[in-house]
């Protein structure tokens, strides 16, 4: 933890003070984080940053921050993973996945170099592959049926600091 | 409002002494908030993973390494202990207060176990925490009341300090683990796969450093500290006749001269039963120690692989959520650097397009009997090269036999075998996969192959490698009876003529250089093997200066001037081979491990070698690699890659154990010369060391009466052991195939009412035919494609969505239906099933494979 608070106090040396003992309330803003070297080139950066937040707007105390590399790390159980995981993915926040959610997502991940045709495509078959419910989008339940099948997703999901 | 229950509690918690009336409201208010948080436990499926053993045992719980807020809170809980014990020695409890209390006492317990596993809110968590650690403080006291309560509070004393203790360890280790800043450099500009390959090295870095601080402590540091110095005996001296050039580089580089006489060779060790004031049994040692090195890797690679299959859950072969995995599991966190990034971004895209290609278009028209034939010249053609690679170093080891006879052998033929061996070991893989290209393979079974045949390239050269070590050593043997008779007879004359020449009793020792020497073969074979062991170090050390950075060197300045684009061209900058870096490195670690126990100084020189690989190895993949094009997962081959390691861990006992067991030490080197067998040594001790009753008790069990029912008995084991996971794993499928069943259920029953599997539908069918057919074309029409394992494409404009939804159950209804309908819907059925030769099977069969998939579609 320590090395983290290091961490966060760089980021802004006269704004976080070294002492936490009396709590301070102290937030930065969701620019300063997302220009971390680990959180650089993330195409969710914002997202990420956006879910661990706690007033909804970016901006993270030094809880929410450890909060969010306690997550990403390694030793974080594959549930908690998923818990997150599905916020981060959910742009809209309405707590689904909906299709225009998947959309940005592949957007951002391919840097829209897909054409919009093969963007519904690919949009449709997520929603048949992993919609349990039938009902066009994927709720938590879908998602997490999916995701704790993926042999990939812990080794992925994980940032190193 | 139960966040402001709990704050509420937690504020007052914080205060003073209570009255009991008090304290049964805040517990009926804990109670509450207990609900609260078990209903949110059930609905975020709070897990208690094994991962976690050690943290739940935890009372304190924070993050990992969160010591700055814990002291806060330490202080903090300290002064409320403080307070609280103060009040509860003034109260009294009941019988069943004192049940309930302790049953709320333990939910705390539970719930502050599990805290790392909530997604809450950090300061929520603080808070809840906070409160259920003073909850848990203040009647821990109180229960220990009336009985034992001093042994009690003992216990709970010295249980927090063991929690304690086991966390700062915890801490203290991971500050331990070394260079876990230069993995994770690695890791961000080259992603996860890569740096596997870093962190398999540091794991083999760990093991070795045991292996090693096991050999040098209880063998060659009590050899070198009390056994006899050098010079005092034959085997420890150099002979006479070599003593001119013992100290030249070159015979020194060989590994004779002064170095063949040291401790890092089996030969120099004494065999005196017990040295020094200690009174060490140093044979004995040698001996446990050298079995000792295979029990310890064993354990250690067996408690990896369970590690690994624990965490790699289920069927990773499950081709349902392909899309989806690619969609949320393709972006890897680690990457921090914008070139890699860049790639991955385009090996993303590249892998979408795949997938839609592989989608959309049909089965191609493949040529089945060309492609057969074409796989099996392949297979033949490796056939050839890996025998004839094996007759070649069978050749030149016999070759090098008849050079050491030589006088005057040049350096090519000192050093022909190592360089025979390491030059195979790097042409022949590219070779391999030139002549895999014929066979046009997907690209992770292509890989497998590859891996497979290497396997055997290395396997092959080093068996043969071993049998031709074999003769040596066997011409050695013969030709010690020879040596000794020598040896003797030299004594016997040299004590005659000093005997003879004054008349004291005791004759002049002859000088150790003198003494006629047997051919030592343990030393040789040990020789040879770090021999081996060395070139081999040097052939890839050059391969990565030469291969990578030379290149990367010449590609980056000679573009300027040179007609093509290099980097984008031909030679262009390497990519970082992981798997055959890994699989040298097991390899390089089965040499090891049979040599070590006939040269105790090669672990020594295999620690020093993983450590500075480590080090040049992170500069050259920094410096010259360029990250993959294609990205490969490396998630379930970490598995392979220690069950190859423990192949080879047994692959490299079995020569060991047979040379201990069959061959007879040398006479004149080593500590167990002078035995008939080396493993004598065992039975020595127990005879001389143990009371009378222990040789007996090992004479029974040494009975083989008694050993082969213990050896059926393991095998009856482990056959039931089998049957019961196999039981298992089928009780998995059926309950997987239940849930899906249920899935599809619940989905068909919000599309459309009736129930659609085949069975049933078959059944409803029969009883009421009549009165179906009607429904069912509507029916056909309703539903969709459900279920997840479909993979029916988008759906064809000119069909519409009439048909395509439920094909197979119209077609398995329409059987049923009446001949009327049979016209109107069998051949539309039919009709939609042409295009689509794709199409899943019916849903009896959810977990089968589905056929005819877009061929080549990438798995990850």
């Amino acid at each position: 933890v320590c090395r983290l608070h290091g961490r966060y106090h760089e980021m802004a040396p006269n704004v976080v003070p070294m002492d936490y003992t009396k709590d301070p309330d102290v937030k930065l803003p969701m620019q300063l984080i997302i220009n971390m070297p680990e959180l650089k080139e993330n195409p969710f950066k914002e997202r990420i940053v956006g879910s661990f937040s706690e007033d909804g707007e970016g901006s993270l105390s030094f809880n929410d921050f450890v909060d969010m590399f306690s997550v990403l790390s390694e030793m974080a159980p594959r549930e908690l993973k998923a818990i997150y995981a599905f916020k981060i993915y959910d742009f809209n926040t309405d707590n689904f996945i909906c299709k225009s959610d998947l959309e940005q997502t592949l957007n951002k991940l391919t840097r829209e170099e897909l054409t919009a045709e093969e963007i519904t495509l690919v949009c449709e078959k997520v929603i048949e592959e992993a919609d349990m419910d039938g009902d066009g989008k994927l709720g938590f339940a879908d998602f997490e049926n999916m995701i704790s099948k993926a042999p990939d997703f812990l080794s992925t999901f994980h940032i190193r600091i | 409002d139960d966040d402001s229950n709990e704050e509420d509690g937690g504020g007052q918690q914080n205060g003073a002494s209570r009255r009991k009336n008090y304290q049964r409201k805040n517990r009926d208010r804990k109670k509450a908030g207990e609900e609260g948080s078990k209903q949110r436990d059930r609905g975020k499926k709070a897990p208690t993973k094994d991962q976690k053993e050690s943290e739940n045992k935890e009372k304190k719980t924070t993050r990992k390494g969160k010591e700055g807020e814990n002291k806060q809170e330490k202080g903090r809980k300290n002064s409320i202990s403080s307070t609280s014990s103060h009040s509860s020695d003034e109260e009294s409890l009941s019988e069943e207060e004192l049940a309930m209390l302790m049953e709320q006492v333990e939910q705390k317990k539970k719930l502050i176990s599990t805290m790392r596993n909530k997604p809450w809110r950090m300061v929520k968590k603080l808070s809840v925490l906070r409160e259920a650690q003073a909850f848990v403080e203040k009647f821990e006291g109180a229960l220990g009341k009336g009985k034992g309560k001093k042994l009690y509070a003992y216990k709970m004393m010295m249980a927090k300090k063991w929690v304690k203790f086991k966390r700062d360890f915890e801490n203290f280790k991971t500050q331990c683990i070394p260079w876990e800043m230069k993995i994770k450099e690695v890791e961000s500009h080259f992603g996860s796969s890569v740096a596997s390959y870093f962190i398999f090295l540091r794991w083999m870095y760990g093991v070795n450093l045991v292996l090693f601080g096991l050999i040098f402590g209880l063998v060659i540091i009590p050899e070198i500290l009390m056994g006899m110095p050098y010079g005092s005996m034959p085997r420890k001296t150099v002979p006479r006749a070599e003593q001119a050039t013992a100290m030249d580089f070159s015979v020194l580089w060989d590994f004779e001269g002064y170095i063949k006489y040291s401790a890092l060779f089996y030969g120099y060790y004494n065999n005196q039963r017990t040295i020094g004031w200690l009174k060490y049994r140093l044979p004995m040692a040698y001996f446990m120690v050298g079995i000792s090195v295979f029990g310890y890797s064993l354990m250690v690679v067996i408690r990896s692989m369970a590690r690994n299959a624990n965490e790699s859950t289920a069927d990773g072969d499950d081709d349902n959520f392909v899309f989806s995995w690619k969609m949320f599991t393709s972006w890897d966190y680690l990457i921090g650097n914008a070139e890699t990034a860049d790639n991955k971004f385009a090996s993303i895209t590249t892998s979408f397009k795949e997938s839609i290609v592989d989608e959309q278009e049909s089965n191609k028209d493949e040529n089945i009997h060309l492609r057969r034939f074409l796989r099996v010249l392949a297979n033949v053609l490796i056939i050839c090269c890996l025998c004839g690679s094996g007759y070649l170093i069978y050749f030149v080891v016999k070759r090098s036999q008849t050079f050491s006879k030589m006088q005057n052998a040049g350096w090519y033929e000192r050093n022909e075998v190592e360089i025979v061996m390491s030059l195979l070991g790097m042409f022949c893989p590219p070779l391999f996969e030139t002549i895999a290209a014929l066979e046009n393979y997907h690209p992770r079974i292509g890989l497998k192959w590859q891996l497979g045949r290497i396997f055997a390239l290395f396997l092959g050269n080093l068996y043969t490698f071993l049998l031709a070590l074999m003769d040596d050593v066997n011409e050695k043997l013969a030709e010690e009876d020879v040596v000794k008779n020598i040896t003797y007879w030299t004594l016997l004359g040299h004590h005659n003529l000093s005997v003879g020449n004054d008349s004291s009793a005791t004759p002049p020792p002859l000088d150790p250089a003198d003494v006629p020497r047997g051919p030592c073969w343990e030393t040789t074979v040990g020789i040879e093997f770090v021999r081996l062991t060395v070139s081999d170090i040097l052939v890839t050390f050059i391969t990565i200066l030469v291969g990578d950075f030379i290149r990367a060197c010449f590609v980056r300045f000679v573009n300027y001037c040179w007609c093509w684009d290099l980097e984008a061209g031909f030679p262009s900058y390497a990519e970082f081979d992981i798997s055959g870096n890994v699989l040298g490195l097991v390899f390089n670690q089965g040499m090891i491990w049979m040599g070590s126990f006939y040269a105790p100084g090669l672990v020594g020189i295999n620690v020093l070698r993983l450590l500075t690989s480590m080090y040049f190895q992170c500069w050259a993949v920094m410096s010259s690699n360029v990250p993959h094009a294609r990205v490969f997962k490396a998630s379930k081959s970490n598995n392979f890659y220690m069950g190859l390691l423990l192949l080879i861990l047994f692959l490299s006992l079995l020569p060991v154990a047979y040379t201990i067991m069959s061959l007879p030490p040398s006479f004149d080197c080593g500590p167990f010369s002078g035995k008939k067998r080396m493993y004598d040594v065992i039975q020595e001790t127990i005879e001389l060391d143990f009371p009378v009753f222990v040789a007996k008790i090992f004479s029974y069990v040494a009975n083989p009466g008694l050993i082969i029912p213990a050896i059926l008995l393991m095998v009856l084991a482990i056959y039931y052991l089998n049957s019961v996971s196999e039981a298992y794993q089928r009780a998995n499928a059926e309950l997987k195939k239940k849930m899906q069943m249920q899935r599809e259920e619940e989905k068909n029953k919000r599309n459309n009412k009736a129930s659609t599997n085949p069975m049933l539908q078959d059944l409803e069918d029969l009883l009421t035919p009549s009165t179906k057919t009607e429904s069912n074309p509507k029916q056909a029409e309703d539903k969709k494609t459900e279920s997840p394992e479909r993979t029916s494409p988008v759906r064809k404009p000119g069909k519409g969505g009439v048909l395509n939804g439920s094909p197979m159950t119209s077609g398995r209804g329409a059987a049923f239906i009446p001949p009327s309908h049979v016209f109107v819907t069998q051949p539309l059925a039919l009709g939609v099933r042409a295009p689509y030769p794709g199409q899943p099977r019916p849903r009896g069969h959810p977990m089968g494979l589905i056929p005819g998939r877009g061929r080549g579609q990438p798995r990850y």
